[in-house]
C-alpha cells in the first residue's frame, strides 16, 4: 500500500489522543505511525511500561483496538497466545477469518532485558506476531534506570555519572542483530523522523510470512534531557551520526541499508543535544566520547559490509 | 449411567485423556517432572490428529501461563499443566490469570520445591499458590484426577465465576501409579462440558476491549473485592457440578469426603493420596471398636471453613496431616492446619475439637500406615487425657 499523507490525515486513529504520555515522548508518535500504516484488524499486547500505563488508566482506554497488558516480560507470548487461539478457532470454523494481525509492544527494558527469552521463544515457534520495541534506551517508566540498550557513557539513575565513573561503562546489546539471528522473515531498525520508512516497515512486517521485529529509536525528553520540542530532531541526529542506522534484514541473511547519510556526522553532534551525556564533555571523561565514536564506527562498518555497501 | 471404558492408567495419563476429550482450543505447556507425562501424551494426541488443539510448546512455565492468558483472553478454552518449580516460576502470571478472570484449567502434579532439589511429592508447590485467586481441587486417585479435570472446566467457565481452576494430584504416587480408571465416552464428555461462551474476546475486533488496564488506588480495591466475591460464590457451583457429574457417572463429588464420621470421637483430616492410606488404618481401628473417622477435603480454595467446622463439631480431637510447611507460621504448621484452626475459631461454638498438626511426606517421604496409626493413637490419648502436648509433630522423620 502506498502511503499518502493526504489519506493519512483522514484516517481513524487507533490510538486516540488524551493518553498520558509526556509532551515530546516519541512512543505515541511511533505507535500511531505503525498502527495507522496497517489496514488489517489488529490485536495488541503491551508490556508494562510508559505506553502501557499512559494509555490504559482505568476506567479509560486510549485504544480503539483490542488490547491487553499482562506483565512486563511477556507481551510477545501474550500476543502469541492470542494468535494461537485465533488460528485454532479459525481452523476449527468457530470464528470467521478476518485476517487479524497481532502486535506486541514493549520498551527496551521489556525487550532487551527482562523479556528477551519470551520474544526468542515466540520467534523460534514462528508465531505470526510483530514485536515492536520502543527503544528509549533506559527504564524510563520507573525513573531512568540503565538497561542493556543504554549506550556507553549515558547518565541514568543506576549508571550515574559521578566523580570517578562516567555514566554507563558498557556499550549496548546488539539486539536487532540478535533478533535477525533468529532467521525470522523480517527485522528492521527505524526512526520516527523518517515516518514513511517506518510505516513501510510496519507494512512489510505485516506482510511477512512469520514473526517480525521492529526496533524503533524513541527519544525521551525526561530521560535524555532534551527539550520536548526536539524529539524528532534528536532521532534524526541519531541516524545522521550512524549511531542508529536504518536497515532491514530478511530471513536473517538479506541485509538492506535503508539510509546512508551524505556526510556521516560525528557522534558528538548527537551527544551534545542531550543532557544525559553532558558530563562527557569534560577533560576527565572525554575519552568516553572517543570510545563511543569508535564503537559507532565499528558497528557502521560491519553493517555496511553486511548490507553490501562496501 | 453414561457409557465408559475401564482402563489401566496412571494419574498423568488419565489427565492427558481428560484433556484429549475436553479438546481445548489452546494448550500451552512446558515439561517438568512429574507432570511431563501429561504434556507428552497430549502432544501425541495432537500429533495423531485426535484433538483440534493449537498446542504451544513454550520455552518456560512463565511463558506457558503467559500464552494461556493471551489465548484465554482471545475467547477460547485453554488448559495447561505444571508442577513444583514450574508453578513457582509462573507465580506472577498465576495471579494475572485469576485477576483477569480467565477460566484457565491447570493440572498440577504436586512436587516439592527446591532447595535441595527433589522431584517427589509434597504440596509445597500448590500450597504456595493458595492465595493466588484460583480454585484448588485435590484428587486422591487417578480416577479423581480424571473426574476433577472434567469438572474443573465446568466450574471455571461458569458464568457466575469465570475463575481459573487448579486440579491437583500427588506426584509419582498418583501421577505415575497405574490404577483402574473409568474413562467416559468422548461424546459424554463433550455433552457434559458443553461449549464455552466468552463474555469478551480480544478477537472481537468490532467491539474492542481493553484487558489488564492500569488501576490506581481509586479502583484497584473495588476490583479485588469483586474477585474475592466471585470465589465466595464458588462452593455451591462446585457442589452442583459434582452432583451433575455424579448422576452421569455414579461418582458423586462434593466439598470433602467424610469416612466413618457419624459417631467419630477423633478424626484425621488429610488431602490427596494419603487419604487412601488413612482410610485403611481407620478401617482397621474401627474393627477394634475405636471411634475414629476421616475427612478428605477435596476443595481447598475456596476453603470450606463452615462446612468443615460443622463436620467436626462433635469430634474431640483432630489430627491434621499436612504435606507442606507454612514456614514461620504458628508452630511451623502446615497450611491445612492453619486454615482449619482459623475456621474452628471463627465458626465454631467454642466447644470444638482440639487440633494437632502432623507434617508428613515431604519430598516424597513414604507414608506408612504405622505413621498414621501413631497419629491416631496420639489423638485418642489426647481425647482421653485432655492433654494436647505439641501443636505440630512430624511423621516418618528421623530426629
Amino acid at each position: 500500500m502506498a502511503i499518502k499523507l493526504k489519506e493519512l490525515a483522514g484516517i481513524e486513529e487507533r490510538l486516540t489522543s488524551g493518553h498520558r504520555l509526556c509532551a515530546g515522548c516519541a512512543e505515541s508518535i511511533i505507535i500511531r505511525q505503525i498502527v495507522n500504516a496497517i489496514e488489517e484488524p489488529i490485536v495488541i499486547a503491551t508490556a508494562t511500561g510508559c505506553t502501557e500505563i499512559a494509555t490504559s488508566v482505568y476506567p479509560w482506554s486510549s485504544w480503539r483496538v483490542p488490547w491487553i497488558h499482562s506483565a512486563f516480560e511477556n507481551a510477545a507470548t501474550t500476543a502469541a497466545g492470542a494468535e494461537a487461539m485465533y488460528r485454532s478457532l479459525v481452523r476449527q470454523g468457530k470464528i470467521e477469518d478476518k485476517n487479524i494481525k497481532f502486535l506486541a509492544i514493549g520498551g527496551d527494558g521489556a525487550t532487551y532485558d527482562i523479556g528477551l527469552q519470551w520474544i526468542s521463544g515466540v520467534f523460534e515457534r514462528g508465531h505470526k506476531v510483530i514485536y515492536i520495541c520502543l527503544n528509549n534506551e533506559a527504564y524510563m517508566n520507573t525513573g531512568i534506570q540503565r538497561s542493556s540498550a543504554t549506550p556507553l557513557g549515558a547518565h541514568t539513575t543506576t549508571s550515574p555519572a559521578g566523580e570517578v565513573i562516567p555514566g554507563k561503562t558498557q556499550w549496548r546489546k546488539p539486539l536487532t542483530k540478535i533478533m535477525a539471528a533468529h532467521d525470522i522473515p523480517y527485522v528492521a531498525q527505524a526512526s520516527p523522523h523518517r515516518w514513511r520508512d517506518l510505516m513501510e516497515k510496519a507494512q512489510k512486517a505485516v506482510e511477512a510470512d512469520g514473526p517480525a521485529f521492529l526496533n524503533v529509536i524513541s527519544p525521551c525528553p525526561r530521560g535524555w534531557r532534551h527539550d520536548s520540542s526536539l524529539s524528532i530532531e534528536v532521532a534524526k541526529m541519531a541516524v545522521e551520526t550512524c549511531y542508529w542506522p536504518l536497515y532491514e534484514v530478511r530471513n536473517g541473511s538479506e541485509w538492506t541499508l535503508n539510509y546512508k547519510p551524505k556526510e556521516k556526522l560525528p557522534v558528538t553532534e548527537w551527544l551534545k543535544m542531550q543532557g544525559r551525556f553532558r558530563h562527557l564533555f569534560t577533560p576527565q571523561f572525554e575519552y568516553v566520547i572517543e570510545e563511543l565514536q569508535a564503537k559507532v564506527d565499528e558497528e557502521w562498518d560491519k553493517l555496511l559490509a553486511l548490507c553490501g555497501e562496501k | 449411567m453414561a457409557k465408559s471404558t475401564v482402563m489401566a492408567l496412571d494419574g498423568a495419563k488419565a489427565v492427558a485423556n481428560a484433556m484429549r476429550q475436553i479438546n481445548p482450543d489452546v494448550v500451552a505447556a512446558y515439561p517438568i517432572t512429574p507432570q511431563t507425562e501429561i504434556v507428552q501424551n497430549f502432544s501425541q494426541f495432537v500429533a495423531d490428529g485426535l484433538v483440534d488443539t493449537e498446542f504451544i510448546p513454550v520455552e518456560s512455565e512463565h511463558a506457558a501461563m503467559s500464552a494461556c492468558i493471551g489465548a484465554s483472553a482471545a475467547g477460547g478454552r485453554v488448559m495447561t499443566a505444571t508442577a513444583s518449580a514450574g508453578l513457582a516460576l509462573m507465580w506472577e502470571v498465576v495471579y494475572v490469570a485469576a485477576s483477569m478472570r480467565l477460566p484457565i484449567v491447570m493440572s498440577v502434579v504436586n512436587r516439592a520445591l527446591s532447595a535441595p532439589l527433589n522431584i517427589h511429592c509434597d504440596h509445597s508447590d500448590s500450597m504456595g499458590a493458595r492465595d493466588a485467586g484460583w480454585i484448588q481441587i485435590y484428587a486422591e486417585t487417578a480416577q479423581e484426577a480424571y473426574d476433577n479435570t472434567l469438572q474443573a472446566i465446568r466450574i471455571a467457565e461458569h458464568p457466575d465465576l469465570r475463575v481459573p481452576v487448579m486440579s491437583m494430584q500427588d506426584g509419582f504416587i498418583t501421577g505415575h501409579g497405574v490404577e483402574r480408571v473409568e474413562i467416559l465416552d468422548d461424546e459424554e464428555v463433550k455433552k457434559f462440558i458443553g461449549t464455552y461462551q466468552p463474555q469478551h474476546s480480544l478477537l472481537d475486533v468490532d467491539h474492542p476491549a481493553t484487558y489488564g488496564a492500569w488501576d490506581f488506588y481509586d479502583f484497584y480495591f473495588e476490583h479485588k473485592r469483586q474477585q474475592t466475591d466471585a470465589l465466595s460464590k464458588a462452593m455451591p457451583i462446585i457442589v452442583q457440578v459434582g452432583e451433575e457429574y455424579g448422576k452421569l457417572t455414579g461418582r458423586r463429588y462434593g466439598i470433602f469426603d467424610p469416612y466413618e464420621m457419624d459417631d467419630a470421637e477423633v478424626a484425621i483430616v488429610v488431602l490427596s493420596s494419603t487419604a487412601g492410606t488413612a482410610r485403611t488404618v481407620i478401617k482397621a481401628l474401627r474393627q477394634k471398636g475405636i471411634k475414629i473417622g476421616l475427612i478428605k477435603p477435596r476443595v481447598f480454595r475456596p476453603f470450606p471453613a463452615q462446612e468443615l467446622t460443622e463436620a467436626l463439631k462433635n469430634v474431640k480431637v483432630v489430627a491434621v496431616l499436612d504435606r507442606s510447611i507454612a514456614f514461620g507460621a504458628m508452630g511451623g504448621a502446615g497450611p491445612l492446619f492453619l486454615e482449619l484452626c482459623a475456621a474452628l475459631y471463627a465458626y465454631g461454638d467454642g466447644r470444638g475439637p482440639q487440633v494437632v498438626d502432623y507434617i508428613f511426606g515431604l519430598g516424597g517421604r513414604d507414608v506408612l500406615p504405622a505413621y498414621i496409626e501413631r497419629a491416631a493413637q496420639d489423638i485418642l490419648h489426647i481425647a482421653e487425657t485432655g492433654e494436647r502436648g505439641d501443636l505440630v509433630r512430624y511423621l516418618g522423620l528421623r530426629e
